[in-house]
């Protein structure tokens, strides 16, 4: 197994193996952690939440003032303490979310955060030039549209609200959640 | 090396756009580690979070301030190196594991031969 001759593999298994001898950790609990953002914690709990804000005026409201609040009740899982913010976006303004100086993200929404996210070069240059770095990803934004940045702390995570598909009402509810990429809650797509 | 998922159905793991959460097993135990032992309460993660600025910051400057005209390549940023990095230096400060200690596991690891199997470590000596 390639892993056995990778450095830094062999210093995770050595620091882990004297944390298990200290009594600090279990390998099943470690092993608990992995499991639990490889298979269950990721972008379809922030596209539930974003589906149901499509649908439902008053959950919308309720998720713009105060989201750690509202997403409460769907028991995500995360271990977050931090403070939930949902920025919405409109046709005149365009929220994107950056940690500028590690990788902070809305865990509990989206899962782990993709590699492009904590690469320096996405952490410097949005806040420098959004508006080019959002036409490398594919959005380009009238002049007419605001470009807000928010940058992810200890305290505060972001997550986009897009703006809904126009026949949002037509659509079932696994349809509209089907809508919801990890990308757009980023603010690095735009549906409209 | 080669890991098998199902990526597809209602068990496929909830990543994204086809990204899995790690490019490689000991990302995962390195995120396991650090994070379980904030779980267990052995550090806050904000704790881990400012060892993890240092690291990356460290990075960011050394790249910010380089000199454009030199002939070394601009460094690849891996992002798990640095936190893997960064859980060291922490553990470290706080007296939880000897620099020592994890030099020797380290070489002990290395050591092994081929096949070894994960689960036993025995401790064995060379005579070189």
């Amino acid at each position: 197994m390639a892993e056995a001759s990778n450095p830094a593999a062999i210093r995770a298994e050595a620091i882990e193996s004297l944390l298990i001898e200290k009594g600090l950790i279990t390998a099943a609990e470690v092993d608990e952690v992995v499991e639990r953002y490889n298979e269950r914690i990721g972008p379809l709990n922030g596209a539930r939440v974003v589906a149901r804000a499509w649908r439902d005026a008053a959950f919308k409201q309720a998720l713009l003032e105060d989201a750690t609040a509202a997403v409460a009740p769907f028991e995500f899982e995360g271990g977050q303490t931090e403070k939930l913010v949902v920025v919405e976006n409109t046709a005149t303004v365009h929220n994107v979310v950056v940690c500028t100086l590690c990788s902070c993200y809305p865990w509990a929404m989206l899962g782990l955060p993709p590699r492009w996210y904590k690469d320096p070069a996405y952490r410097s240059r949005i806040v420098r030039e959004p508006r080019r770095v959002l036409a490398e990803f594919g959005v380009q934004l009238e002049p007419d549209v605001e470009v807000r940045v928010w940058d992810s702390s200890a305290e505060v995570r972001y997550l986009v609200l897009p703006q809904a598909p126009v026949n949002a009402a037509q659509l079932a509810d696994d349809e509209l959640v089907a809508r919801v990429t990890r990308d757009a809650m980023i603010g690095v797509e735009r549906f409209v | 090396m080669t890991q098998t998922y199902e990526l597809s159905g209602a068990a496929a793991p909830p990543m994204v756009n086809g990204e899995l959460a790690f490019d490689a097993p000991w990302q995962g135990r390195a995120f396991g580690i650090a994070r379980g032992l904030a779980e267990r309460g052995v550090y806050e993660w904000d704790d881990f979070r400012a060892a993890l600025i240092e690291q990356i910051g460290g990075f960011d400057r050394a790249v910010e301030t380089r000199d454009l005209h030199s002939s070394v390549p601009t460094p690849e940023f891996h992002y798990y190196d640095h936190f893997l990095r960064a859980l060291e230096t922490l553990l470290v400060a706080r007296n939880i594991i000897a620099p020592g200690e994890l030099i020797e596991r380290v070489h002990a690891f290395e050591d092994r031969p081929e096949g070894h199997d994960h689960a036993h470590v025995h401790a064995h000596h060379h005579h070189h």
